[in-house]
């Protein structure tokens, strides 16, 4: 494997003659052209935008439960307070953050573009999605903040039907509701546009992989989240109406409801992590230039994952008193779901084996994402098997296997994308070093706050807990100590990215030298993304993809 | 379907004007007809598939108390008029065919024949509501309310009415005479448009008082009716008339009094005419006390919770059907664009086939 050390954009011409007069950005002007638009590319924006405000807000919640930690007992916040505080964090980052971060910004921005389509099927479905989120985003934030609400994110009965806090549980599962029909319109729209919308040419096996991975997400937001939103609608029926369908009081059963919620919710995994996984093929062999290997075995496995995510639910609840049989029938499958999580990751490595490497911001996130995603996958056979997951259950060992799959998984590969897409996206190239520097910071503090978790798990450690024996103090201030580098990483990222809107040089068409369709478009795009029809080719065919110092990027030789 | 744009008339101009290539009708990003109809029509089918997914959480508790408390289920039952639920049925059904024909005439430019059939889908809708609303507030009357709100003294006289029904009907009754004010609006300004646009709205509402008033008149005879039929097989069934009991536990304790054959018990026969309550003697276990929060209430639950949504249903679909009689009294459709008629019409035997699962599963159950 061959490391290129090449200037990825060349300082003088930076692509000046190739950047557009005319572009989305500057189609139409005022607030309303932006409130009221149809464009997908600015609706994928304004997602962008506000996925990136809530993951903020949920980091800092994040922060404020690592430091409350970092002493055994007698935190900064009370035990309600704190209560309060994870539930925050869980609910914003799952509602808010991961579910619509990659498909509802990057998937609407990107997915007409790279099937070379002039917008997405249903364009007023797509805004009405996007302000259902922002209905969600209100409602929830209200629950959250002003009611205090405490139940964590699952909204476990009974304890939600018994809480106090009443008026919060109404509000926030009403506003989980509204964020779950966002969703599903988000996914039966990039379903159909998938379906009906590909240009002549674009066949099935020719979409980029990350298309393959968002369209295997769509079919889980379709077919998952309708569950969630009847869960929540009867729960929200429990508090006003007392139906008694999940109130022990009442001869009903708060196992289904656990049953009904991890239906979706366990789903919801791979809505969060498919299309990372997207990301990274993309970036894997952008940033190799090198052919994608085994591209149809990723396209399947993101399928196959989709299905078999349907059968693995009860593995939430090995403890919570389902029958032996039903234990042991989805502890094994759930050992499926690791053989087309593993045929990804080995393509991944297959496409790196011999290619050249261009060591820069986007492939560095790769990088860590491959790394801690088999961390992830690997901790999670454990939580699988019966015999290990009762010990396991409710400690630090599943939060650090969650969070080495959802934050060094998703978030790595959300923050890879943006990084790879940013110029194509803005028209401005950031700088690339900060950028790495940003990356391996990052790493770092995510691996120092998660690394002890997995150590204190198996030591005992429960999770939720505000305080904890002092005997664990030590590894829960080495986690807090992380948790702060990683936030330093994380600002530095946003810091790159944002100062690149101000000084950064003109991005050319294509920085990296990627053969999928939205290189081909200028940067940023324009209002109907094509002047002209693309043609579709192979989207992981780089022999005719050359670097062109005059215009600072790659360009295709006919 | 075939895209030949060009014989497609231009009706409405209020489109973006810098697609002079696209007739009115076909959205900017889609190349033809059949690409905007193809993706209307599986976009809606995934839609369908949502809504499935929807109700089969409801399916699934359904199913797992009454595998649980079969007892209840059959008891509770009983308390369900299943005149009233067969005539809803058909009266579904047949709006589901009037909603196939409004289909086939949107394809044929049938424009008025259209108006029509939106119209009978339309009234057919707001008769079910009707029907609807007399067996919810007769329920609440008795007290059959979900879970920790049921407080049904079976064997009480039901109370005094408490106006359920006329509060069901004020929303109704002030759409209506807003329709009629329309409707009077139409004529004044002879308007064709008006006039489709009125007309159905105002039949469909005055339908809702025809099913209001089919549903008393069907529930005052069953109650009736259970009296004769009851009291000449008191061997199989308690009655029970006008004695008041206070708590249910005073019902349980009489009930376990009688013996468990069934051997003729002393029938307390009400006067003709006062509300009389029938409960079935078929328990699985004589002592069996089903009429509490947490089994019979349970029962109610799921009922709301079914027909409750499923009316929900109905009203988001009246609300698409009058738009489509808007859209139709415009004259918008023909053979090349068609789709949301189509579209609605798919959703609206959704909405009828699950009517078709809840009635024998709530109703039918013996």
């Amino acid at each position: 494997m061959s490391v290129v050390d090449r200037p990825i954009v060349s300082t003088e011409t930076a692509g000046a003659d190739s950047y557009p007069e005319h572009h989305f950005l500057n189609h139409t002007k005022g607030v309303l052209s932006w409130a009221l638009t149809l464009d997908h590319k600015r609706i994928g924006l304004m997602y962008l935008v506000g996925v990136m405000a809530s993951f903020a807000l949920g980091g800092l919640f994040a922060l404020m439960i690592r430091i409350h930690l970092w002493n055994f007992q007698d935190g900064w916040l009370d035990n309600k307070t704190y209560n309060q505080v994870f539930t925050l964090h869980g609910a914003i980052m799952v509602f808010l953050f991961i579910i619509p971060s990659i498909p509802a910004a990057l998937g609407n921005f990107f997915l007409p573009i790279m099937l070379g389509t002039k917008d997405v099927a249903f364009p007023r479905l797509n805004l009405s999605s996007f302000y259902l989120w922002v209905t969600g985003l209100i409602l929830f934030l209200t629950a959250l903040s002003v009611t205090g609400l405490d139940t964590g994110w699952t909204f476990y009965t009974p304890y939600s039907i018994e809480t106090q806090k009443g008026g919060a549980v109404l509000a926030a599962t009403f506003g989980v509701f509204i964020l779950g029909f966002s969703s599903i319109f988000t996914g039966l729209n990039f379903i159909v546009t998938i379906n009906t919308m590909r240009p002549p040419g674009m066949t099935w096996f020719r979409m980029p992989l990350f298309l393959w991975a968002t369209y295997a997400t769509s079919i889980i937001q379709v077919l998952a989240t309708p569950v969630l939103g009847i869960t929540v609608l009867l729960l929200s029926a429990e508090r006003l109406l007392g139906i008694g369908i999940f109130d022990p009081k009442l001869n009903g059963d708060p196992v289904t409801f656990q049953h009904f919620f991890w239906f979706y919710s366990h789903p919801a995994v791979y809505i969060m992590i498919l299309p990372a996984m997207g990301i990274i093929s993309e970036l894997m062999s952008v940033h190799c230039h090198k052919g994608i290997f085994g591209y149809r075995m990723i396209a399947y496995s993101s399928i196959a994952i989709a299905l078999f995510g349907f059968l693995v639910w009860g593995h939430h609840m090995f403890t919570s008193g389902m029958a032996d049989v039903t234990t042991v029938v989805f502890s094994a499958l759930t050992f499926t779901v690791s053989i087309p999580s593993a045929i990804k990751v080995f393509n991944w490595l297959g496409t790196m084996y011999q290619g050249t490497v261009s060591l820069n911001t986007p492939m560095l996130y790769a990088l860590a994402f491959i790394f801690l995603f088999t961390i992830g996958g690997l901790t999670g056979l454990p939580l699988g098997a019966l015999s290990t997951d009762m010990h396991f259950h409710d400690t630090y060992f599943v939060v650090a296997h969650f969070h080495y799959v959802m934050m060094g998984g998703t978030l790595v590969a959300f923050l890879g994308g943006v990084f790879h897409w940013w110029p194509k996206m803005t028209g401005r190239m950031f700088n690339d070093k900060l950028g790495m520097v940003s990356a391996v910071i990052v790493f770092i503090g995510f691996n120092l706050t998660f690394l002890p978790q997995f150590v204190l798990g198996t030591r005992g450690m429960p999770r939720r807990y505000a305080t904890y024996l002092e005997e664990f103090q030590d590894l829960h201030r080495l986690s807090t100590v992380g948790s702060l580098i990683l936030g330093f990483g994380l600002v530095t990222a946003l810091f790159v990215l944002v100062t690149s809107l101000v000084n950064g040089k003109k991005a050319p068409r294509n920085p990296w030298g990627g053969a999928t369709l939205e290189w081909m478009c200028s940067s940023p795009p324009p209002h109907d993304n094509f002047s002209s029809a693309p043609t579709v080719g192979d989207p992981y065919d780089f022999s005719k993809i050359e670097y062109d110092g005059r215009v600072g990027g790659y360009v295709r030789k006919d | 379907m075939t895209a030949i744009q060009d014989t497609a008339p231009h009706t409405d101009h209020a489109h973006d004007d810098h697609h002079h290539d696209h007739p009115s009708w076909l959205a900017h990003h889609f190349d033809d007809a059949e690409q905007q109809y193809d993706s209307g029509k599986l976009g809606m089918w995934l839609f369908l598939v949502t809504e499935v997914l929807f109700f089969s959480g409801m399916f699934c508790a359904y199913a797992l108390y009454r595998n649980r408390n079969p007892e209840v289920f059959e008891f509770c039952s009983s308390f369900l008029n299943e005149k009233l639920g067969a005539i809803n049925t058909g009266v579904l059904l047949f709006s589901s065919l009037t909603m196939a024909w409004a289909v086939r005439a949107s394809q044929l430019r049938q424009h008025t024949l259209l108006v029509g059939m939106l119209a009978a889908t339309l009234a057919c809708a707001a008769m079910f509501l009707g029907v609807k609303s007399v067996e919810y507030s007769h329920k609440w009357e008795l007290g059959l309310l979900p879970g920790k709100f049921y407080v049904a003294q079976l064997g009480g006289h039901h109370g005094d009415p408490k106006g359920y029904l006329e509060s069901l009907c004020v929303v109704p009754m002030i759409l209506t005479v807003l329709s009629a004010l329309y409707y009077v609006y139409s004529w004044v300004v002879n308007s064709s448009f008006h006039k489709q646009v009125a007309g159905p709205l105002l039949v469909a509402g005055l339908c809702f008082f025809v099913g209001v008033f089919l549903g008393q008149t069907l529930e005052a005879e069953a109650a009736d009716s259970h009296a004769g039929e009851h009291a000449g097989h008191a061997d199989h069934h308690m009655v029970q008339g006008h004695v008041d009991h206070a708590s249910h536990d005073h019902a349980a304790a009489e009930h376990a009094d009688h013996p468990a054959d069934g051997a003729a018990m002393p029938v307390v026969a009400a006067s003709a005419g006062e509300d009389v309550k029938v409960m079935k003697e078929q328990l699985a276990t004589p002592d069996a006390d089903v009429n509490q929060k947490s089994m019979a209430g349970l029962f109610f639950s799921i009922y709301y919770c079914m027909t409750g949504v499923h009316a929900i249903h109905i009203l988001g679909g009246m609300a698409v059907i009058t738009w489509l009689i808007v859209k139709a009294a415009r004259k918008e459709f023909h053979e090349q664009y068609f789709g949301p008629v189509d579209n609605v019409g798919l959703y609206w035997h959704l909405v009828d086939f699950i009517w078709i699962y809840l009635f024998p599963l709530l109703y039918l159950i013996t």
